[in-house]
């Protein structure tokens, strides 16, 4: 088979790039290995219940009619309306380090005032961060990384409130250890704090289902069980892709969104020595826990607590299996207009050691995710009322699990500490989307996939 | 196919392209950017779109004469003659 353009992942930013070429009347085809579409972002079913994998929340929330920023632009961009997404703002959600918590809510008043309240000599300096952030273009492209921690330290004077606000950001889409490039930092700080949280009232299931449908609706091709075994080089560009079945298909342009190392490693003419330097360290665990009545009925109400322990928060691969010292607590239930989830959930994510968890054998590695998940809940409920006794069913996932659904080298979440903007690789032919190319979450990811078909595609024809 | 006919069309693209879009007031002389808040992805998907239904060729070269509902008339009128696109507009 030929086509204009195969799409190597159906995950969001898969869909996304497959969507707008489809759209403009390509001949376009998504391989995807797995059963399930979606990738970092996809969903099961286990024992009658829905769960979720990836989405905490939606970030970058942008309320119906908002014509700036990067949810409508997404949107019109795919021709969906507001509403096929069915997203619902969250409650309101949480940074708790020791002797000090932050609530923030969707459009930042309630961060400002806490930040006021809780750090009232840092206010100025947080205001002029908050303005200067605003201002700042982070979609450019040619910029200069910088150190957010030392562009932060101009503005505040109390490293824990610069922790406070980096815990998050880190959390939900870092992947640099302990620091992270300043326009990165901006990227994250409007998609979380200026724009806020909202839930599909389904799940994820929802937004990829909207994607597949307008996909396949425009004609594109959608294979799953379809892995890329090699891609074929010949005269410095991808000649045809061979699948894992032995079936050969040919393309005019290749999207990929397997990563950018595990991306070249299929290439015929790659160095199969192991990889070194460029691949992402971190990876998380977490837990899904069901409980037999709601977080409110408990007593909680934000959709999000991001926790540390320790007055200085340390965002890097743990020397053990996890850090439980810090991590995420996330509650699909509070979320506006949510009541249909009679169920509680209560999610719980920490850092985690990919080598670690891929060292112990079968027996040692259930224990291990027994062990976890105790030694976790024992932290978290700090910052979440007693949940244990009303929990009915639980889940735990590992890096491995991560690796074995994304194809990400180490189970690598947010992929390569450097990321490649333009997607631009040595092959002439082959270009990288999602998050290698460096757009993270759901909105960023369908972003990447939308900006590069449009800068290595449709602009060019 | 008249000067008024090549602005309906574009007016009805851009309601594809920027749905929560006001064109009612749309001052035909007056840049569309400014006006509706449209963005370089917006434009490109204008051209796009021009091509997807009326397999019209907007060389990147061309794009500023996008710029107003009237000089998107003027410079696209020729290219619809071109085309043919009369009846494809209906």
């Amino acid at each position: 088979m030929h086509y204009d353009t195969v799409i190597i992942g159906a995950g969001m930013s898969g869909l996304a790039a497959g969507i707008r070429l489809a759209y403009f009347d390509q001949r376009v085809c998504i391989l995807e290995r797995h059963e399930v579409y979606g990738g970092l972002n996809s969903f099961y079913t286990l024992q009658g219940r829905q769960f979720d994998v990836g989405l905490h929340a939606l970030t970058n929330y942008a309320p119906k009619g908002t014509k700036q920023g990067p949810l409508p632009k997404l949107l019109r961009q795919l021709r969906i309306s507001h509403d096929e997404f069915d997203l619902r703002e969250q409650n309101f959600s949480e940074i708790r380090f020791p002797g000090k918590k932050l609530r923030f809510d969707n459009g930042g008043a309630l961060l400002v005032s806490d930040v006021a309240e809780q750090f009232p000599h840092q206010i100025d300096g947080f205001a002029r961060l908050w303005a200067d952030v605003e201002a700042y273009d982070d979609v450019a492209i040619d910029v200069t990384p910088r150190s957010s921690r030392k562009v932060l330290a101009e503005y505040i004077s109390d490293p824990m409130l610069i922790d406070m606000l980096l815990c998050p950001l880190m959390f939900y889409g870092n992947a640099q250890e302990q620091d992270m490039d300043f326009t990165h930092f901006v990227t994250l700080f409007k998609s979380l704090y200026c724009q806020g949280f909202a839930r599909p009232r389904d799940g994820v299931r929802a937004i990829l289902k909207t994607l597949v449908r307008k996909y396949k609706g425009l004609g594109g091709k959608l294979r799953t069980r379809s892995g890329v075994q090699r891609l074929e080089i010949s005269n410095g560009q991808v000649a045809s892709l061979v699948l894992d079945s032995g079936e050969t298909i040919t393309a005019n342009t290749i999207f990929s969104s397997a990563g950018y190392i595990e991306t070249m490693r299929l290439c015929s003419d790659a160095d199969q020595s192991p990889p070194t330097g460029e691949v992402g360290r971190l990876s998380f665990v977490e837990s899904i826990s069901c409980l037999d009545c709601t977080p409110a009925e408990l007593g909680h109400q934000p959709a999000i607590v991001f926790f540390s322990d320790m007055d200085h928060f340390e965002y890097a691969r743990p020397d053990g299996l996890i850090d439980p010292r810090s991590g995420v607590i996330c509650c699909p239930n509070n979320y506006r207009d949510h009541e249909h989830l009679t169920e509680g959930m209560v999610r719980l994510t920490s850092l985690a050691n990919y080598d670690r968890w891929s060292a112990l054998d079968a027996d040692a590695y259930k224990q291990a995710k027994r062990d976890c998940y105790k030694h976790i809940a024992d932290t978290a409920i700090k910052y979440v009322p007693e949940f244990r006794q009303r929990v009915t069913f639980t889940d735990f996932f590992t890096p491995l699990t991560i690796e074995r659904f994304t194809g990400h080298l180490n189970g690598a979440v947010y992929g390569a500490p450097s990321k490649r903007r333009d997607g631009c690789t040595r092959l002439k032919n082959l270009f990288i989307c999602g998050t290698d190319q460096g757009f993270l979450g759901i909105v960023g990811a369908l972003l990447s996939g939308i900006s590069m078909a449009n800068m290595h595609v449709l602009a060019k024809q | 196919m008249t000067e008024q006919q090549v602005k309906e069309i574009v007016l009805d693209i851009i309601s594809v392209v920027a749905p929560d879009s006001e064109l009612d007031g749309v001052k035909s002389d007056q840049p569309l950017r400014d006006q509706l808040d449209l963005d370089s992805m917006d434009f490109l998907d204008i051209v796009m779109e021009l091509r997807k239904r009326y397999k019209i060729e907007v060389p990147k070269e061309d794009y500023p004469h996008l710029a107003s509902l009237d000089s998107c008339a003027s410079y696209l009128l020729p290219h619809f003659s071109e085309v043919g696109a009369d009846t494809a507009a209906g």
